[in-house]
């Protein structure tokens, strides 16, 4: 197993005014290759603002971070973007899916940065979808799905460039339990296949799914458990 | 991310809101039809002038008794009798730059055929006008140098006499009375349309100079004539013929230095630099009014590109997060700000040179739509497009993905 992710004393301080808040007090942890982690912890105990650096869509003030190998504390927005198009996915609590917009194109999206040819997308989300549990569904507009298929559909769009990690902010959130349910399973089954998931969450139920938890309190990690 | 792909995105946006595109592009589309009507209708009127100009004949400088400048008690121009047919055959030996020369006599007359009358005007003319002015007969023949010597008493009818007088007949070799005298016609001569005056030149009977001079004129001065139409060897010579003939002049009437000339000459350059000159400032008034309704229009767009990359923020946002660089977004709606400009342009296009159709057949006004108005106008309106896109395209490109992403 390889390290997919390394934090070392992560600080992240927010400024407003003459105010200052750190979000983030040294934040250190690894993340192995084919784990599932559970963030945890209470409202404001930092845990938007980790995922937020892991999905390199923030920066950290101070700390290194190694994505895949790579440093990315210090890039700019552009390699950034570069590195969430190829090496992450991503599963919102809101879907985040383009309204008005068949399924299939919303999955299609991230090669579409990549710059893939249209046959190979048009494949590769079809092939995703499907891992998801979608058939049928490739050509409903997301406004015709339901919250669960439209999560299902997020997290196709999260799989389909291959990732070497899906950071999911708390999926299960806008769903019902039995739906939720029905999402882990689908994490699990793809946690078995290899992939690297790494998910808040508030609900013990729902971060029991997962094969480790890390727990916030205030921005630093007070509890780390495996199993 | 490939251009089609951004071109497909741009036009999905754009079809999501058709009404409110449709509004945005009005601005853009009145702008480009008005532009390329005006421009229609402009070149056709200066192709209309330059027509008439041309239908003077090419070279010409005109001579007539008198004085322009308006000194103390003199008479206004044309209306003294101080040029001569001698004068015109000094100029024509004399003056190397000159090619042609005619003395022309000029006078309203009723000509009658048969119980048909018609009131024209009646032109004595040397035969050398109508080459001066490319004036051929379309049937018989034009006046010769024997019908000159002799004081033949034959004519040559314009169109519109010809018609006036014998209808689908073909009066060549018939008998028409002018100031009671028979005259025969012995042509009519090509359809020349207006001057740039707005006359009809086909309204004119033609005789000899001789004859008009004899035989029509009451004067007392036989020998006089009421203008002389000179064509110079070429339009380098033009200037010079005109001094060559101002000098000449001025030595047979004996103008010393200081003294005012009894008489004056009008170089047709001159008429056609006024002309052009006057389509110049036609064309800059419509460039003016080009530049402000497409000013006008950008800012339109402007604003609805504004409204659109607020609406879309939170689109925005995902695209960023699963891979879209700042220049993507950007040349996304750019791409959808020039997509808008350009439609909006090619819309008005085709109704602008619809438009100016439609006018020069109810005004039967020739218009002229060139290849040139239309790619100027095209690339015009992908211009404004650019420029009045990039700065909202620039706000969308400049959005935090997380905060983006939080944007309700
Ligand atoms: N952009 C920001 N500017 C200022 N303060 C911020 C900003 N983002 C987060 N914070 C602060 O940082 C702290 C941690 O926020 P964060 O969103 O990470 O919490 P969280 O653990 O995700 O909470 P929740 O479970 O409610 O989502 C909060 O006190 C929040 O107010
Ligand atoms: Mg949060």
């Amino acid at each position: 197993m390889s390290t997919v992710i390394s934090l070392s004393d992560i600080r992240r301080v927010f400024i407003m005014g003459d105010q200052q808040f750190e979000a983030l007090k040294g934040v250190s942890f690894s993340i192995e290759s084919g784990e599932f982690v559970a963030i945890m912890g209470a409202s404001g105990s930092g845990k938007s603002t980790c995922m937020n650096i892991l999905g390199c869509l923030d920066r950290p003030t101070s700390g290194d971070y190694l994505l895949d190998g790579l440093g990315v504390a210090n890039m700019n927005q552009d390699q950034l973007a570069e590195i969430r198009n190829r090496k992450l996915g991503f599963v919102f609590q809101g879907f985040n899916l383009l309204a008005r917009t068949p399924a299939v194109e919303n999955v299609e999206l991230p090669l579409v940065y990549a710059g893939r040819s249209s046959r190979e997308r048009r494949a590769r989300a079809m092939a995703a979808l499907e891992q998801v549990g979608l058939q049928g569904k490739e050509y409903n507009h997301t406004s015709q799905l339901s919250g669960g298929q439209q999560q299902r559909v997020a997290i196709a769009r999260a799989l389909v460039n291959d990732p070497a990690v899906i950071l999911a902010d708390e999926p299960t959130g806008n769903l019902d339990s039995t739906t939720s349910d029905e999402i882990m399973n689908l994490f699990t089954s793809l946690n078995r296949q290899g992939i690297t998931i790494i998910m808040v969450t508030h609900e013990a139920d729902v971060a029991a799914y997962a094969g480790r938890r890390i727990t916030f309190r205030d921005g630093r990690i007070i509890d780390d458990t495996r199993g | 991310m490939d251009f089609l792909q951004t071109f497909k995105i741009a036009l999905r946006a754009l079809r999501t809101n058709k009404m409110r595109s449709f509004l945005t592009m009005l601005g853009i589309i009145i702008g480009i039809a008005a532009v390329i009507a005006m421009m229609a209708v402009g070149s056709g009127a200066s192709y209309v002038i330059s027509q008439q100009i041309a239908s003077i004949g090419s070279n010409i400088i005109l001579v007539i008794p008198g004085s322009t400048t308006s000194g103390g008690l003199r008479m206004g121009s044309g209306g003294s009798q101080t040029l001569t047919s001698d004068d015109v055959r000094a100029v024509m030996a004399e003056c190397p730059s000159v090619l042609r020369a005619s003395g022309t006599t000029r006078s309203t007359s009723q000509v009658v055929y048969g119980n048909m009358n018609w009131s024209t005007i009646v032109m004595g003319a040397a035969p050398e006008l109508f080459d001066i002015r490319e004036w051929p007969v379309v049937s018989g023949r034009s006046i010769g140098q024997q019908d000159m010597e002799g004081g033949a008493k034959v004519c040559l009818l314009g169109q519109t006499v010809a018609e006036n007088l014998f209808g689908g007949d073909d009066p060549v070799g018939k008998m028409v009375r002018i100031k009671k005298i028979p005259f025969t016609v012995i042509g009519v001569l090509e359809r020349k349309g207006q001057s740039p005056q707005g006359t009809d030149q086909d309204d004119t009977v033609f005789v000899p100079l001789r004859t008009a001079q004899v035989k029509l004129s009451r004067s007392s001065f036989p020998n006089s004539i009421g203008a002389m139409i000179v064509q110079a060897r070429s339009e380098q010579l033009l200037d010079k013929a005109e001094e060559e003939i101002k000098n000449l002049l001025n030595q047979r009437h004996r103008i010393t230095a200081g003294k005012e000339p009894d008489f004056s000459t009008r170089n047709l350059s001159e008429i056609l630099a006024v002309a052009e000159q006057s389509s110049k400032a036609m064309s800059l008034l419509l460039g003016a009014v080009a530049s402000i309704s497409l000013i006008v229009g950008g800012i339109g767009i402007m604003n609805i590109m504004l409204v659109s990359v607020t609406e879309r923020t939170r689109e925005i946002g995902i695209r960023m997060a699963i891979g879209a660089r700042r220049n993507d977004i950007l040349l996304q709606f750019m791409t959808e700000a020039v997509l808008l400009t350009l439609i909006g342009g090619l819309i008005g296009i085709c109704l602008g040179a619809g438009g100016a159709l439609i006018v020069s057949h109810i005004l039967e006004w020739p218009t002229l739509i060139s290849i040139e108005s239309i790619t100027i106008a095209f690339f015009f309106s992908g211009a404004v497009g650019i420029f009045f896109g990039f700065y909202p395209a620039r706000k969308a490109a400049g959005l935090n993905p997380i905060d983006a992403l939080r944007y309700e």
